[in-house]
């Protein structure tokens, strides 16, 4: 594995958990010495560098707190140890409380503080130490829904304020793809694919990361026929589609397809739908009422495969029920198919 | 309230007054009941026979007689000495269990902690006697190693006595010392770390405040159980070991004057409230958060 992080970018590292992450971002602070490799910051190389003498600071999963300390000695801890003078040590706590909206919070015990202000004392206490690298420790996991969401908003407006170098770990795709300017997928101990939140949701370079990241349906078959980079597909089942090729595929592979929920339409008459697409039928199995994310569990007429498809925000389909015999159609363009893993 | 749940109120509160029942009877009967007799026999004395006054001449003898005061004022420095060397030493190993030890091992070392205690005090005090001894293990081990000429003594010595009750004392130092740092979640320290924290700095600033209920109930339990250890000063010390203790046990049992026996069974009460008080005054303690964690 070998990558690297621009300095002052938005680094999210994705995956399932267990998939190696943790240890991935102790290794950067220092808490895990690597086997073989080396991690260079800011072109000086980490090895044999102890944690606490290394450009790099980090917000735990359970931000870790001082609960001995109130806030204001919570930030200073770290300007204390480098042996900042006193007075000095005070503005600059006081400074930083202000940058984060916690204004004259220094007297407050840490359980006073709410979950969000709990985080930004966290997020205080590093960035007071104006280091190269920021690391973050799924910071979110923690918190409730709405919390989570504000708090994702927050940070990327910390992130933009401060120009410093966030590197951040998360299982929760929509944080990653949210926050980061680059995101790393990684399974197994290894990265899948690097690139932009864009590039991973909509060029999906391996199967796992098409799966992974966003709502996907999965088909897997064998490839009938191909056609340029254009393949089709035939499942078990019997259902054939037709879907983009993202690499080398020949006829009789076993193949993987990827279709998203938003890519295909549905429409009561099959005449509505656009002409040169292939089209299917399908018996509404549920309905997936999720405001603006609401979508409809089909099963495909012939295949009876199960397929989820979004709902236009037109309200449209506002009145449609379990039951109910749809239309629907996807460019295969925007579908994705892989040779399946061996 | 209902009548229905203010008898509901009452039942728990008559079930909670007959579980305390047996402590109750237990601190009335055998601690309140003896002091009280105690205090009453301390403040009499005998102006003939079978006829008592009220007196304070026990107290005045303890102030005049300079050797008792000097063995009070002695067990309670030895005693300071021994609570704090016995801190030292249950850290580390507090330490190891706490937070270096995994699964088998820690109740390995838990174990290796608490296999002394099995067996009686009285045997493992005459182990050490049977080690230090002239005629001795150790002291022929010097001899055979050169470094002596002759079998020293290491009996009889202020620093044997302080040996013995350090032993004796250091499971109850390591137990709740233990799980104060058990407690202590390991992401502090790391983040201490990675904030640029040094070990001694995180050691005075982030383990130290968080283990503070346990060091000081540590303490407490180590340093009463010293301050009344009567076994361990008389074994090793021996006739000049000098322990308080020893002074009552003579009152009561030698010279039969159970008068001056209650007096300094009294002072020796006091003594200890009143070093307990002021170590917790001094770490900052409250004494319902100490005994929490014990």
């Amino acid at each position: 594995m070998s990558f690297e992080v621009a300095r002052g970018s938005f680094f999210s590292i994705l995956g399932p958990s267990g998939c190696g992450k943790t240890t991935l971002l102790r290794m950067i602070a220092g808490f895990t010495e690597p086997d073989a490799g080396d991690i260079v910051i800011g072109g000086r190389s980490m090895r044999g560098v102890a944690p606490n003498r290394r450009p790099v600071n980090m917000v735990f999963q359970h931000l870790a707190l001082f609960p001995m300390m109130n806030v204001g000695e919570n930030v200073a801890y770290g300007l204390t140890q480098r042996g900042v003078a006193r007075a000095e040590i005070i503005r600059r706590v006081g400074q930083m409380l202000e940058r984060v909206g916690l204004t004259g919070a220094q007297a407050k015990r840490v359980d006073q503080l709410s979950g969000g202000q709990k985080q930004r004392v966290a997020i205080a206490r590093s960035l007071v130490l104006e280091p190269t690298l920021l690391l973050l420790d799924e910071p979110l996991g923690a918190l409730d829904l709405k919390l989570r969401e504000h708090m994702k908003i927050e940070l990327k407006q910390l992130q933009a304020a401060f120009g410093t170098t966030f590197v951040y770990i998360t299982h929760d795709q929509s944080e990653a793809l949210v926050l980061s300017d680059q995101v790393a997928v990684m399974n197994r101990g290894g990265f899948e694919q690097l690139g932009s939140p864009q590039a991973l949701y909509y060029e999906p370079k391996t199967p796992f990361v098409a799966g992974f990241v966003g709502a996907n349906n999965r088909f897997a078959g064998r490839a009938t026929a191909v056609d340029g980079g254009r393949v089709t597909l035939a499942s078990d089942a019997g259902l054939v589609l037709h879907a983009r090729a993202s690499d080398r595929i020949a006829v009789g592979d076993a193949v993987e397809a990827f279709v998203r929920p938003e890519i295909a339409s549905l429409a009561r008459d099959e005449a509505e739908l656009p002409a040169d697409l292939p089209r299917y039928r399908g018996q509404v199995e549920s309905l997936l009422f999720d405001g603006a994310s609401s979508a409809v569990l089909l099963r495909e007429a012939v295949s009876q495969s199960e397929i989820r498809i979004a709902l236009p925000q037109t309200g449209r389909f506002a009145d449609l029920r379990v039951g109910e015999s749809v239309a629907f159609g996807f460019d295969p363009q925007r579908a994705v198919c892989f040779a399946a893993p061996a | 309230m209902t009548p229905d749940t203010r008898s509901a109120a009452l039942q728990a509160r008559l079930l909670l007054l007959l579980l305390l029942a047996p402590a109750l009877l237990w601190l009335l009967g055998l601690i309140v009941l003896p002091h009280v007799e105690l205090a009453l026999l301390s403040l009499r004395s005998r102006v003939a026979p079978r006829v008592y006054e009220f007196s304070l001449r026990q107290f005045g003898t303890f102030f005049g007689e300079p050797l008792y005061w000097h063995t009070f004022v002695r067990t309670a420095v030895i005693s300071i000495v021994a609570t704090a060397c016995t801190l030292l030493l249950a850290f580390p190993i507090a330490w190891t269990v706490a937070k270096l030890a995994r699964g088998r091992q820690r109740a390995l070392l838990f174990m290796l902690c608490m296999i002394p205690f099995w067996v009686s005090e009285t045997v493992r005090t005459l182990g050490w006697t049977i080690l230090l001894r002239e005629s001795g293990v150790l002291p022929a081990l010097l001899v055979w190693a050169g470094l002596t000429p002759a079998p020293p003594e290491l009996l009889y010595h202020d620093a044997t006595i302080l040996v013995g009750l350090v032993y004796t004392s250091l499971l109850f130092m390591v137990v709740p010392l233990i799980g104060a740092l058990d407690s202590l979640d390991d992401s502090l320290i790391e983040a201490a770390y990675n904030l640029g924290g040094s070990g001694p700095s995180i050691l005075r600033r982030i383990v130290i405040p968080h283990a503070a209920p346990g060091i000081v109930a540590g303490c407490i339990v180590v340093f009463m159980l010293t301050l009344g250890n009567y076994l361990t000063p008389t074994l090793l010390g021996g006739k000049n070991s000098l322990w308080f203790t020893e002074q009552i046990y003579t009152q009561f049992i030698t010279r039969f004057n159970w008068e001056q026996g209650a007096a300094f069974g009294f002072l020796l009460l006091i003594l200890s409230t009143l070093i307990v008080w002021l170590g917790l005054k001094l770490s900052g303690q409250r004494f319902g958060d100490v005994m929490r964690r014990t």
